[in-house]
């Protein structure tokens, strides 16, 4: 429970962390709020060579609404998501997942970008992102890239992020929909979701159904096809193919994913009036 | 007014909120300056033989001063073989077994040298399971020719017993293995000074850890003195002393340096004893009216890699097998295996709740086969209030009880009636939560045995302050608040001025700790012993100093002072007496000891919500009648019925230990091994029932353990109930919500 040996590094600025991950390369990481990099360094599952703190870069934390879209830094914690009243307003489905995240001590240090670039598929934000039509904004050495969120994600803890790029800001259009749902099951209140489902209008974001977070297609095309919630929700589970743990077999993921899409869009659609 | 039996708000609860407890790391002794920090190499295999170990490597890493392993141990006594020795030698068997003490400078030095050490590994197959263990194809021991290592109870069973019964339900149902996960870890430090070691220790009974210490390091008992700092609550898995503080006892003596030691909490879950790990093939017969004639426990406890407690906790179950009831005919035998697993140990109950899941398993059982209500079946089997002290027919004798007055009670406050009539309005309309309700009645055995004393010392001082000395070993139980009121009951001095202390083998050189619910019953008497003692003799003193017959002395219990009877006026305060006792003071050193148990008793009733659809099950109310004895502060009661509870319900619903094929623990984490927290529990509703015991003066039982005893049956009933109507009778614990899932859709096809 004591992490092997490294060099800290705290930035300053975004510039800063960019110009630090250029100059420790593929031996450092990013250390934001700490709360999935830290369990692994204590366990010895990750061993990085060099920190880069982030974790005092205020000018990565914020919630702005703009033109067509709502900004948010990278460095956002989950606590001020959960009570940001423009998130309320306009993105209620972002603000309502970031309190189901863990528990406060989890929400005050964990942050958004750090959940994205993790890249696990249990974590709930990346699946709300993904179901929200998100664009990730990425710093590196050869300068800014967007990256859409459905192309963001390539596997277990992978995602096209290089190792010297410093994911900075997180984009999400207004959504044309206002109905919205979260539906996260979980055995303790603390645990992370079995499965959790996002859905947004009739985008549907999934959590812990692959080595990715997911968007429930064929779900979302039977929706456009005119199909009703319950058939649709029926169709949740397709192209997913979820893990075995000591929580579920792949078969009770599917069904979970079928019951809580069903629930989601009934919410959602309630919700749109 | 007395004391004893108010809600006194409990004095440690001060400094433990505010400067905070001094547990073992805490502590900042001169006597540890300079001490080294203490990390073991442990097994990453479960099963295999050691064929070499490289300390040259981890040497050289800055701040190392000594690795050692099992050859170093060649200045104690050998342990004897296939007992668990000190560090492994030749064969592992189970992750996370200690083979190498690395000592360093500093405390995160540790780790970086213990991954330094090179131990080469020849992999044996694993055997994981009482299942594949029973089998005999690999053996842990093979010297034994067997991984049965221990066996009891009938023979042979005779199936005569059930020829005349009109129903017979037979079912083999998992009492799983679960953790301790004490929130503080296992610690010990150490020092060898002039000829003497004192080791201080995370412990439950620092006479045990030192009994332990001089057997297997060949110590003179004079030679070792332990002593318990604040304890962060041990379960069971902190009684007497573990391998690794035996290591570190030696480890200051050996290089003569102290040492300090404090486990990580993937340690813990790894190599800390667990609890449980029952298998039981429970059968059950008896007629249709209710009646049950005949009921057999075969158990076979999975023991872990070595036999810690796991060849005497089957005894416990096997005693306590018919639980409440007056069975005509009980059968019981059990097996001990070992596995490739963490070894097995005392926890809350040990051996006594997997009987009570057992029969109260049976009983549900027996009662859905005949179709009648699992209350009423209970009550028609109940050992009858004039019957007692009653003896079963597995030689217990249980001393007093109102089994039938219990469950009557839990059942009026849990309004019963109201909550089936609900249960069948959600069935009757097919509602998507459906609700269960699970009954549990319980008995189980506490405190007294052949060799279970324990030993106080009460001494009032010159100037007035009353300092308690007690063998029992708190560790989050709140015996300073209870003795204290024990001893104001008796001195009518007021609690603050008394002091209670504990856990100093130099101190008090014999006691026996607090373990099985015994504080209360056998520590809390022997301080109200002493206390009567110190009164006999303050009387004699209070005779001589106001020259009147000792009879006529009455002490004033208001304001603790001596007056002779009908004289009015001033009397003689207790600090005028101790003064008067001269420089022995006025001291009583007492043992109480009694061969005979306490039988605390109770029901629980459990209220569980399933969603059907999911099937995750949530527990929504849970009522309970624990009937341990008059109690002494209401507050410190509650507070082990609550835990108790929790802890029971936690296994019901969430907890279990668990290894991959390999033999690896997948649970060694918190975020693997879910322990159950407050957002998980409704609100307890506790009913108040007392029926006392002439087995000590003070008429207690112990109630430690009695809410983990009722909670687990009746929360894994209630989310069967939960499904009763489909069919469903039994889904094994913890009762996930994939489990249930699984049991609602194979009963769902089977319709
Ligand atoms: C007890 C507990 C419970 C939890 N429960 C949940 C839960 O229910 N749901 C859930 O979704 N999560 C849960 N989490 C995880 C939590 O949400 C994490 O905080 C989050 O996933 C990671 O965010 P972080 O800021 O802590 O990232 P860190 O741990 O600091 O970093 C994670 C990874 O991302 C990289 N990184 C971080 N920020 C950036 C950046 N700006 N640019 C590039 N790379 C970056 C790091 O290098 C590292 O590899 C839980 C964690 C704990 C400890």
């Amino acid at each position: 429970m004591i992490p092997p040996k490294f060099a800290y590094r705290r930035a300053g600025s975004a510039e800063e962390a960019v110009s630090l991950l250029a100059e420790y390369g593929d031996e450092a990481k990013i250390l934001a709020g700490g709360h999935s990099l830290l369990p692994l360094m204590k366990l010895r599952l990750a061993q990085p060579e060099f920190l880069i703190d982030i974790g005092r870069v205020h000018e990565l934390s914020y919630i702005r609404g703009e033109a067509d879209h709502i900004a948010v830094g990278a460095l956002t914690r989950y606590h001020d998501l959960e009570h940001s009243e423009l998130l309320a307003a306009e993105l209620p489905l972002l603000a309502h997942a970031s309190g189901k995240v863990g528990d406060p001590q989890v929400r005050h240090r964990g942050t958004i970008g750090g959940s994205i670039a993790h890249g696990e598929s249990a974590s709930d934000v990346p699946a709300v992102v993904l179901a929200l039509d998100g664009t990730l904004v990425v710093s590196g050495p050869s300068g800014v890239r967007e990256i859409p969120s459905s192309e963001f994600f390539l596997g277990p803890f992978e995602t096209v992020l290089e190792p010297d790029e410093l994911l900075t800001e997180i984009r999400l259009p207004r959504p044309a929909s206002p109905g919205w749902s979260f539906q996260k099951l979980t055995s303790r209140a603390i645990d992370w979701a079995i499965v959790a489902v996002a859905v947004q209008g009739s985008s549907v974001g999934l959590v812990n159904m692959g080595s990715t977070p997911l968007r429930a297609t064929a779900t979302e095309r039977a929706l456009a096809d005119g199909a009703s919630i319950t058939d649709a929700a029926a169709r949740a589970a397709e192209g997913t193919s979820p893990f075995a743990d000591r929580n579920a077999s792949p078969e009770y993921r599917k069904h979970l994913a079928r019951v809580l899409v069903r629930r989601g869009l009934e919410e959602a659609a309630g919700r749109a009036g | 007014m007395s004391i004893v039996g108010t809600r006194v708000v409990r004095t440690e609860d001060p400094r433990l909120l505010t400067t905070g407890a001094q547990y073992l790391e805490d502590l900042r002794l001169p006597e540890l300056q300079g001490a080294a920090y203490a990390t073991f190499v442990r097994s990453p295999m479960a099963h295999a033989r050691i064929t070499g170990i490289d300390v040259s490597a981890a040497l050289d890493e800055p701040g190392v001063v000594a690795v050692l392993t099992a050859d170093d141990l060649d200045d104690i006594p050998e342990s004897p073989p296939g007992r668990e020795p000190l560090l492994a030698k030749d064969v592992v068997r189970f992750v996370g077994e200690p083979v190498a003490i690395v000592l360093t400078e500093e405390h995160y030095q540790g780790e970086d040298a213990a991954e330094l050490v090179s131990v080469d590994y020849d992999e044996l197959p694993a055997v994981v399971g009482v299942q594949q263990a029973l089998t005999d194809e690999t053996l842990l021991f093979p010297d034994k020719g067997t991984n049965v290592l221990s066996r009891g109870g009938a023979k042979e069973f005779d199936d005569e017993a059930f020829a005349d019964c009109e129903v017979v339900v037979e079912r083999t149902i998992v009492n799983q293995r679960v953790a301790a996960a004490p929130l503080e870890v296992r610690a010990a430090a150490a020092r060898w000074a002039d000829d003497r070691l004192t080791l201080w220790s995370s412990t439950q009974n620092v006479h045990g850890v030192r009994d332990e210490l001089t057997g297997k390091l060949g110590l003179d008992k004079k030679a070792v003195r332990v002593i318990a700092p604040d304890v962060g609550g041990g379960f069971g898995a902190k009684i007497g002393a573990d391998r690794e503080t035996v290591v570190v006892g030696w480890a200051a003596r050996r290089t003569g340096r102290p040492v300090r030691w404090v486990e990580t909490r993937n340690e813990n879950l790894m190599a800390m004893s667990q609890g449980r790990a029952q298998l039981h093939t429970i059968t059950i017969g008896g007629s249709r009216d209710g009646r049950v004639q005949a009921y057999r426990l075969d158990i076979v406890q999975d023991c872990g890699g070595y036999v810690r407690m796991g060849g005497m906790l089957p005894h416990l179950t096997m005693l306590m097998a018919s639980g409440v009831y007056d069975l005509p005919r009980v059968e019981t035998a059990f097996r001990s295996v070992v596995t490739n697993t963490t070894p097995i140990g005392a926890y809350r109950g040990a051996g006594r709740p997997e009987a009570t899941a057992a029969i109260e398993r049976a009983m549900d059982l027996f009662a859905a086969e005949i179709g009648m209500d699992a209350a009423e079946v209970r009550r028609r089997n109940f050992v009858a209030p004039d019957k007692f002290p009653f003896t079963t027919p597995t030689g217990a004798t249980y001393d007093t009880g109102e089994y039938a007055k219990a469950l009557d009670t839990v059942l009026e406050a849990a309004g019963y009636d109201e909550l089936r009539a609900e249960q069948r309005r959600r069935r009757e309309r097919d509602d998507p939560i459906q609700l269960g309700i699970g009954v549990s009645a319980y008995v189980e055995i506490t405190g007294g045995g052949p060799d279970a004393g324990e030993t106080a010392r009460v001494s009032v001082h010159p100037d007035g302050t009353v300092t308690v000395w007690t063998g029992s070993s708190p560790h989050g139980q709140g015996h300073a608040t209870a003795w204290a009121m024990l001893v104001q009951d008796e001195l009518g001095i007021p609690m603050d001025r008394i002091t209670v202390r504990h856990g100093d083998t130099d101190v008090l050189t014999e006691g026996v700790g607090t373990f099985g619910s015994r504080s209360l019953q056998i520590g809390g008497t022997a301080v109200r012993n002493a206390a009567v003692e110190i009164k006999e003799r303050a009387r004699e003193l209070a005779a001589e100093e106001m020259e009147a017959d000792p009879a006529d002395l009455v002490l004033d219990l208001e304001s603790g002072t001596w007056t002779v009877r009908g004289v009015p006026g001033r009397g003689v305060p207790w600090a005028q007496l101790a003064e008067r006792a001269g420089p022995e003071g006025l001291s009583a050193d007492t043992t109480f000891a009694t061969d005979q148990s306490t039988f605390p008793f109770g029901a629980h009733v459990a209220v569980v919500e399933v969603d059907m659809e999911t099937g995750r099950p949530r527990l929504v109310r849970h009522v309970s009648v624990d009937d341990a004895g008059p109690v002494v502060n209401p507050i410190l009661a509650e507070g082990q019925r609550h835990g108790g509870i929790a802890q029971g319900a936690a296994q019901a619903l969430f907890e279990e230990v668990s290894y991959d094929e390999y033999g690896n623990p997948v649970t060694a984490t918190l975020l693997d091994y879910t322990f159950i927290s407050a957002a998980e529990l409704p609100s307890f509703e506790l009913v108040p029932m007392e029926t006392p015991t002439s087995v000590n003066p003070l008429g207690v039982k112990g109630i430690g353990e009695a809410g983990t005893i009722g909670s687990t049956p009746a929360v894994q009933s209630a989310v069967v109930d939960a499904l009763g109507h489909l069919g469903v009778r039994h889904i094994d614990m913890p009762a996930s919500p994939e489990r249930v899932w699984t049991a609602i859709n194979e009963a769902r096809t089977a319709q």
